[in-house]
């Protein structure tokens, strides 16, 4: 199992914002996303997980092109947006409930039980705080047994405890063979990790 | 398949919840209707000859209403990004939203529809006739409302583009099912127009799904 990307080009709007990217990530390995607002952080991951097309170079999963074998790619991520994902007329548990049946993960006891969330399990998800909501957002990480994660901004908003309790998860994610690429502002404090900056890249 | 009804009972569940779409689409239909009488004069020839009409242009008009949020709920939170990189394929996240768009927006007009029309004194044969005409016709009107919703996803103010975009569109499901009731008021037969409408219904289900995850493709990068 093999992340690579190669050469890999992005463009918004008619501007090319970084060119000439290549990374690749073994199991056990994490690479921290850094660069300056508007340096392309959320688009690189965003091309990784597959949503935005590259405007040069590729992506590949087990030596396969993402874009083209989307659909061996697909089961092997997980993606954690910087927006939450989660209804506000649904409570925490249906909405995980629901995104777990979806991508077809049934283990959501473990995700509530991992970010502390049983309390609010009955609790509708709009007038969660902004920290909850990022909390129910990351359970579905515990409900998904996918070897990859792809995290954008995963701690904002997050408190030390929770920050804390969040790098072990990932910790343990690697240990057990997984990788992560995740883009912060803040410092983990992670030692394996590899630091990717955008800024070098930029154009 | 059991995610693609998991999807239409999740869109369900949230227009039971909040409930603003099916109160907000059904009393809008109700008061245009009403409004006519209002306007043309309590002639009841009059009125049982503009009826149909009357009745399908709101049916139309109610739809678009709701028909901006198809998408743009799920894309303002995030959840659409989760749902294209999912298992189910995009053309079938599009039927899902479509078809918990036509129960939640378009079944309850259909429901009331019988109602209004006697209130205008159509005759009992094209209230039937109506009533048919608008369960074969109006999943078109989910059907190709769904295509303008996905590429007016993201801009603001995209609701007055979208009744630019859609309303054209819709014209063939006016004429037949008009033509439809017309028919069977002056007790011909009315097959015909039903035909044509189930025809464009089912033109609709082919390419309105692939037409639309073409673009929310568009929309999203």
């Amino acid at each position: 199992m093999r992340f690579s990307v190669q050469n890999l080009a992005c463009q918004r709007a008619d501007q090319l914002i970084f060119e000439g990217l290549s990374f690749a990530l073994g199991p056990g390995e994490a690479i921290w996303v850094q660069g300056r607002n508007g340096a392309g952080k959320s688009s690189l991951l965003r091309i990784c997980a597959g949503l935005l097309r590259p405007h040069a170079g590729g992506v590949a999963w087990a030596d396969e092109d993402i874009f083209t074998e989307s659909d061996r790619y697909q089961g092997a991520f997980h993606y954690v947006g910087h927006q939450d994902a989660l209804k506000p007329a649904l409570t925490v548990s249906e909405n995980i409930k629901f995104w777990a049946a979806y991508h077809g993960h049934s283990d959501i006891e473990t995700a509530l039980a991992e970010f502390e969330l049983a309390p609010l399990r009955d609790t509708p998800a709009g007038i969660l705080s902004q920290g909850q909501k990022k909390r129910t957002n990351l359970a579905r990480l515990a409900a998904s047994s996918a070897p990859l994660w792809i995290l954008d901004e995963p701690v904002s908003a997050l408190d030390k405890h929770f920050i804390a309790l969040f790098k072990e998860k990932l910790l343990r994610h690697l240990a057990g063979g997984g990788m992560a690429i995740f883009a912060t502002h803040q410092d983990l404090g992670i030692d394996q990790v590899r630091r990717l900056n955008l800024d070098e890249v930029a154009v | 398949m059991k995610r693609f009804f998991r999807l239409i009972l999740r869109d369900l569940t949230l227009a039971a919840r909040q409930g603003s779409a099916v109160t907000l689409s059904l009393s809008f239909f109700v008061i245009v209707v009403v409004l006519f009488p209002l306007g043309v004069g309590p002639e009841l020839s009059v009125l049982a000859r503009i009826g149909p009409g009357v009745l399908w242009v709101a049916a139309l008009l109610s739809c678009l209403l709701t028909l901006d949020r198809m998408f743009q709920a799920d894309f303002e939170d995030g959840s659409l990004d989760l749902l294209m990189i999912g298992p189910l394929p995009t053309e079938m996240i599009v039927l899902a939203k479509v078809i918990a768009h036509w129960l939640t927006s378009i079944l309850p007009l259909i429901v009331i529809a019988p109602i209004l029309a006697l209130s205008l004194s159509i005759p009992g044969d094209g209230v039937l006739a109506l009533t048919t005409a608008l369960l074969v016709g109006t999943p078109t009107l989910s059907l190709i409302g769904a295509v303008g919703a996905a590429l007016t996803m993201g801009m603001r103010r995209g609701g007055v583009l979208l009744s630019l975009l859609v309303l054209p569109l819709y014209i063939p499901v006016l004429i037949f099912g008009v033509a439809a009731v017309d028919a069977a008021i002056a007790l011909l037969p009315m097959t015909p127009h039903l035909l044509l409408l189930g025809g464009v219904s089912l033109g609709a289900l082919v390419v309105g799904p692939v037409a639309a995850a073409a673009a929310l493709r568009l929309s999203l990068s």
